[in-house]
């Protein structure tokens, strides 16, 4: 199926909308924020439910360990901050008094990736992924559009357990119908194809399908998947779709350590190696720019997943 | 209700207790937990209202207990095991492969009464403000207790917690911190001076009130007297004036029995110091 752009939105609102929803839906659904309540999309949810809502300050361990507590009592906490705020600042809360603890906190995190534009690399994050995956027991979602976020925080709403869940700050293309089915740890197959398989998360899913298009341009046909769930990965759609196709590349907003690349190439070096090539961020930090300046100038476009897809085709035609 | 003699009695066990396991595990932190000791069979045997079994986490209706300072777990598995939460017999696995009774409280093995892990200091209060803030939305007017160790708070987070506390009015809160003037590397006056930290937390908006920490009637005199303060508005805290190694002549008023277990002659000298009051595990 060809994919529209619905509309742009950025991927907070969809989780800001879903919050809302949640907390008409569900008493035991709690918020906490650390005074970025505007930049998580969090007011109609204080506004709503303020007895709910917990304006903790600029005190994000706190928070944490707030969030930790509300559990005790069967409250369901969604924490809100910056995604450097959310990972990077309380690692140890979050390792501690959540994971380790086994505590349903749903740490939500916005302004992920360098797509947070122009407050510069202090801001833009490009490790929490890595850091998140490494807990045990920590589930990391990045949904790609306004549509998908909501979806995906509804579904964490359900799920027990820690989640990281992992969303931006511009408005970006929405394509992902709102009826589409959202399942925690399904890996989506948003476009078949035979040549080369594209696992793209979080922004980048929408890039992945520009390339697809301009590969299909060019005679090749590529699958596109989408990994919303970082952890668990969904390994039998990765294998299903590089059995088919042999090669592979992976697209995020990250650094390449630690993130869903490496993520695939140790499933693929474990089970079926293949070429493969990572769009990523190469182990650098950041810097100030704009949305589209910065995707550009870290090799996070379109036209860069459609050069990885030819390098990788080409090893596997010489492999052959 | 347990009289004073009895409360005092129990004290005696626990701290034979902690002896026996860390000397059994050869490793541990017996003086955080002597002198933490009558605090805790005060708040577990007399002052709170809480259901051993069958263990609820949620806690909803009892009134519940989060340990800041993990590291004095020997005398807080002392004090569950013994007030019903889990086998006394169980002590003797502490720090052992494949035991309940982690180094440091956790909540993985389902040691029941753990309610978080704690040992990564400075946490405590705000998984306690958490747990307090979820029984006034549950409507449980039940009381949250958190115990610090004084050396925790030269870390950032209590201080988040401590201003939470106060500028928010949480008052269905009892805070303690074991106020035992010593820390890893020695004194906390000289490690890192704690000051007036009664002025420090009647300058965040708390109620401080004091004790003696290793006397078993005023210990339990002034948790009746917190009780007393919530639900008035204001967080409450109490400084616990213990002694580091309580119990044991010569493993008090020194930092060097923070965090080492005694040899096999060293315990049976401080054995010979605490009667076995309710039996040995």
């Amino acid at each position: 199926m060809k994919y529209e752009v619905l509309n742009y939105k950025d991927t907070r609102s969809g989780f800001g909308e879903a919050l809302y929803e949640l907390g008409k839906e569900n008493e035991n659904i709690v918020a906490l924020c650390a005074d970025l309540t505007g930049s998580l999309k969090m007011n109609a949810f204080a506004e709503a439910f303020p007895e709910r809502f917990f304006q903790v300050g600029i005190a994000e361990a706190n928070m944490i360990g707030m969030a930790a507590g509300l559990t005790i009592g069967g409250k369901i906490p969604f924490t809100g901050t910056f995604a450097n705020f959310s990972t990077s600042r309380v690692y140890d809360q979050i390792r501690q008094a959540v994971a380790y603890s086994g505590k349903n906190v749903k740490i939500c995190a916005s302004h992920a990736g360098i797509t947070l534009g122009e407050d510069g690399a202090t801001h833009q994050v490009l490790e929490d992924i890595a850091m998140m995956k490494a807990l045990p027991g920590m589930t990391v979602i990045n949904p790609c559009d306004f549509n998908q976020t909501k979806q995906a925080t509804k579904a964490i709403a359900g799920f027990n357990g820690p989640v990281y869940l992992r969303f931006g700050r511009p408005k970006v293309a929405t394509f992902i119908p709102e009826d589409m089915p959202f399942e925690i740890g399904k890996a989506i197959v948003l476009k078949e194809g035979t040549d080369v398989t594209i696992v793209a998360t979080g922004h980048l899913v929408w890039e992945a399908l520009l390339a697809a298009d301009i590969l299909e341009a060019k005679g090749i046909n590529a699958e596109v998947v989408n990994i919303h769930t970082i952890k668990p990965l969904d390994e039998q759609a990765v294998l299903k779709s590089v059995k088919k196709t042999g090669c592979v590349v992976t697209a995020e907003e990250h650094n390449v350590m630690g993130g869903l690349g490496e993520s695939i190439a140790g499933l693929l070096a474990e089970k079926l190696p293949a070429p493969m090539e990572m769009i990523a961020v190469k182990d650098t930090f950041g810097q100030s720019g704009t949305p589209d300046e910065l995707m550009t100038f870290y090799g996070l476009k379109d036209k860069n997943i459609v050069d990885a897809a030819e390098k990788v085709m080409t090893r596997k035609q010489t492999k052959s | 209700m347990p009289t004073i003699n009895q409360l005092e009695k129990t004290a005696t066990q626990v701290r034979r207790d902690i002896i026996r396991m860390v000397h059994g595990a050869a490793s541990g932190h017996p003086g955080g937990s002597l002198s933490a000791t009558d605090y805790l069979v005060a708040l577990y045997f007399e002052i709170t209202d809480h259901t051993p079994r069958p263990f609820d986490m949620d806690g909803i209706g009892q009134d519940l207990f989060i340990l800041s300072n993990g590291h004095i777990s020997p005398a807080y598995y002392s004090v569950l095991a013994r007030s019903g939460y889990f086998p006394v017999s169980e002590l003797g696995t502490f720090r052992k492969l494949h035991t309940r009774l982690q180094g440091h409280p956790a909540t993985m093995e389902k040691l029941p009464g753990v309610r978080i892990a704690s040992g990564s200091l400075g946490q405590g209060l705000s998984v306690a403000v958490g747990v307090s803030r979820a029984k006034k939305l549950n409507n449980d007017n039940k009381l949250v207790y958190c115990l610090m160790g004084d050396g925790e708070l030269d870390e950032g987070q209590p201080w988040e917690a401590i201003a939470y506390c106060g500028s928010k009015k949480v008052d269905n809160l009892i805070a303690a911190v074991d106020y035992n003037h010593k820390q890893i590397d020695g004194d906390t006056n000289d490690v890192m001076p704690l000051l007036d930290l009664r002025a420090k937390f009647e300058a965040f908006g708390w109620d401080v009130l004091e004790c003696n920490g290793n006397n078993m009637e005023e210990v339990i005199s002034v948790l009746k007297k917190a009780k007393a303060h919530t639900g008035k508005g204001k967080p409450v805290m109490i400084l616990l004036h213990t002694i580091m190694g309580m119990g044991v002549d010569f493993m008090m008023h020194t930092h060097k029995w923070h965090g080492n277990a005694p040899n096999d002659e060293q315990a049976e000298k401080a054995l010979a110091q605490l009667e076995e009051t309710l039996g040995d595990y």
